[in-house]
């Protein structure tokens, strides 16, 4: 059924198509970037294929292939009932290179087709570092602004552990906020010790007791 | 002096005025999760959510990425902590699909009769929450009563009354007890006994309904480009339910109805899930009518199914079967399959991806309650502060599922 699909997207984009298979009844397309938005969007406007539905779309992370990372996006035909995977082959963007037109890094938003994508499209920059041009709003989704990585990235360890982040100050309430400002809640393990002891180091001459602790708090007598 | 004397154009007495912003959540505790909304004010009525979730992310997707295939299993129960099972399944035959194994007739029932009863679960849990939020405490003891029978039926099948764990690659962990159909029948009973009791205390209270009725309203055309499905779209007119357009297990051979609303407010989101639990139990009454009551559990693929325990202690190939199986896990075959099924929350999907091993490549699940909370800040927009309550309600957003 969704064969019918795929020979359509093959007729009118036949250069841009990649690769189809079939795999237990799934049809996936892969398209190059350069065609992945006009292929979506035409998914969804032919009366033949008519994807009202986004279904999903993330990313499988390939290190040891020269496009590194694959986007997946799932669509649905609410009326035809038939389903399709498109997918497109990005690279890893490097940091302070310029942009080579031969080693794609990002796609178009598809949030304009539909509205779903826009909430999965900044979880996949959250989860694997892929942005999307012309994308309302690319924040993490999950994790916070802080946070040092791409978790789902091959090479990002299972345990790794994520550094101690600085109360945010400021006016920006509507960018990512920490939950709880510096008096806000309780400050469980937030003392910063380390102020405390340059304080008391740069009062070498007297006794370290006797330095204000910086908040607030009765120092702890040192033995 | 009268008011009238007076040649006053009103806007000139207004004082100037500015969106206040008002900070909900994370910790809040009429919020249904750990979630933190920032609202834009505009008096008391909400002109702009920003949703900000992730507090409970425990990194679902890369701790697949370790175990092995049946080490998986704990998580997606963990996932969509209301409905445990139905996440077990989805799993389940998201790696059955790409194995292209079919597991017996009997489990298939079993599966269903577990599958069809814990959706009941998350339902009243959902709508009893729902409820009691907005000050109806009698009916959310009501209907947590009946979730307990729901439960006690699911402890005495599986050994866990949440986190069941229970339904393995090609197969269960164990066949189904003796008195599977005995108890479910008489729990169906029971369930609907209770959501009758609970209907009364509910469905005519003119606060419920004023506060339930015309508020968190979405357009089909809407709930369709949020992605949305489950109850939240059908509510709003769209009868697409996963087990009526694509039927798996044996679900095209019982008979149940789509229930759909026609406003897609907070009263018909209720109500589509109030409808969806008699069904529910109509479901499961078929199935014991037609589960055979003899017959295999597991599927016959002794590279997938852990061998019998007395193999294990007696012949040296039952030991080495079961060595492998578990230090190394099953080997699934190469390739990625996208498999969906009817979760409590709309369309539950496994995106897996086998490089051939016993570890799965990638494992994604398509949360469902994401997308119907995507569409929040349009359902709530110009409503007043204290419609967040009963909207959130009714998006059922369960943070294991959503934060992943």
């Amino acid at each position: 059924m969704s064969a019918v699909i795929v020979e359509r997207v093959k007729a009118h984009f036949g250069g841009a198509v990649v690769e189809t298979t079939s795999f237990r009844g799934d049809e996936t397309i892969v398209v190059t970037p350069a065609a992945y938005y006009d292929v979506a969007k035409f998914l969804r406007d032919d009366a033949a294929c008519d994807m009202s539905m986004f279904i999903d779309i993330t990313a499988v992370d390939y290190p040891s292939r020269d496009a590194r990372f694959e986007l997946v996006l799932s669509l649905y035909s609410l009326h035809k009932g038939h389903r399709i995977r498109l997918k497109t082959r990005l690279f890893e963007a490097e940091e302070g290179e310029p942009a080579d037109a031969a080693k794609p890094t990002t796609v178009p938003t598809v949030s304009t087709i539909w509205a779903a994508a826009n909430w999965f499209e900044r979880e996949v920059w959250d989860m694997f570092g892929l942005k999307f041009e012309g994308h309302p709003d690319l924040r993490r989704l999950l994790l916070y602004e802080e946070f040092q990585g791409h978790p789902l990235r091959k090479d990002y360890p299972a345990d790794k552990t994520q550094p101690l982040i600085p109360y945010r100050q400021g006016p920006d309430v509507l960018g990512k906020q920490l939950p709880f400002l510096g008096d806000e809640g309780m400050p469980f393990g937030r003392k910063d010790w380390a102020q405390r002891d340059a304080a008391w180091a740069d009062d070498a001459m007297g006794d370290p007791s006797d330095a204000p602790p910086p908040d607030g708090t009765a120092p702890t007598p040192v033995p | 002096m009268e008011p009238n004397d007076y040649d006053i154009d009103e806007t000139d007495l207004e004082l100037p005025t500015e969106p206040m912003r008002l900070n909900m959540g994370p910790s809040h505790p009429a919020m249904h999760g750990t979630i933190r909304m920032i609202l834009e004010l505009d008096g008391e009525s909400v002109e702009k959510v920003d949703v900000q979730m992730g507090y409970l992310h425990r990194g679902f997707e890369k701790m697949c990425e370790r175990g092995t295939w049946a080490q998986v299993f704990p998580y997606t129960d963990r996932l969509n902590y209301v409905s445990p099972i139905l996440n077990n399944v989805g799993y389940a035959l998201a790696v059955e699909k790409l194995c292209g194994i079919t597991v017996p007739e009997r489990c298939q029932w079993y599966r269903v009769i577990l599958g069809e009863l814990s959706r009941a679960a998350d339902h009243l849990t959902c709508n009893a929450a729902m409820a009691m939020e907005l000050g109806a405490f009698t009916p959310f003891l009501w209907m947590m009563k009946a979730r307990e029978h729901i439960w006690d039926l699911l402890e005495e099948e599986t050994g866990a009354r949440l986190t069941h764990s229970f339904f393995r690659i090609g197969g269960a962990a164990k066949p189904p007890t003796e008195n599977l159909k005995r108890r479910a029948t008489e729990i169906c009973e029971a369930v609907e006994r209770v959501c009758r009791e609970s209907e009364k205390l509910l469905l005519t209270n003119r606060i419920f309904l004023d506060r339930m009725q015309g508020i968190g309203k979405i357009s089909a055309a809407e709930a369709i480009q949020f992605g949305w499905t489950g109850p939240a779209l059908r509510s709003t007119g769209v009868a697409y339910d996963v087990r009526k357009a694509h039927p798996y297990l044996t679900y095209d051979r019982v008979e149940f109805e789509v229930p759909v609303g026609h406003d897609g407010d907070n009263y018909d989101r209720f109500m589509v899930r109030w409808a969806e639990l008699y069904q529910s139990m109509r479901i499961v009454r078929q199935c014991v009518e037609q589960m055979p009551d003899d017959g295999p559990v597991n599927v016959d693929a002794p590279e997938l199914i852990l061998p019998d325990k007395q193999d294990v202690y007696r012949t040296i190939e039952g030991t080495i079967q079961h060595f492998k199986l578990v230090m190394e896990g099953p080997k699934v075959p190469k390739g990625e399959v996208y498999s969906y099924t009817e979760g409590g929350n709309g369309e539950l999907g496994f995106y897996i991806v086998s490089d051939g091993t016993g570890t799965p490549y990638r494992v994604r699940v398509r949360p469902p309650c994401v997308f119907t909370l995507q569409g929040f800040p349009r359902m709530i927009r110009g409503h007043m502060i204290a419609d967040i309550v009963p909207t959130f309600g009714s998006v059922n957003m369960i943070g294991g599922e959503c934060d992943r």
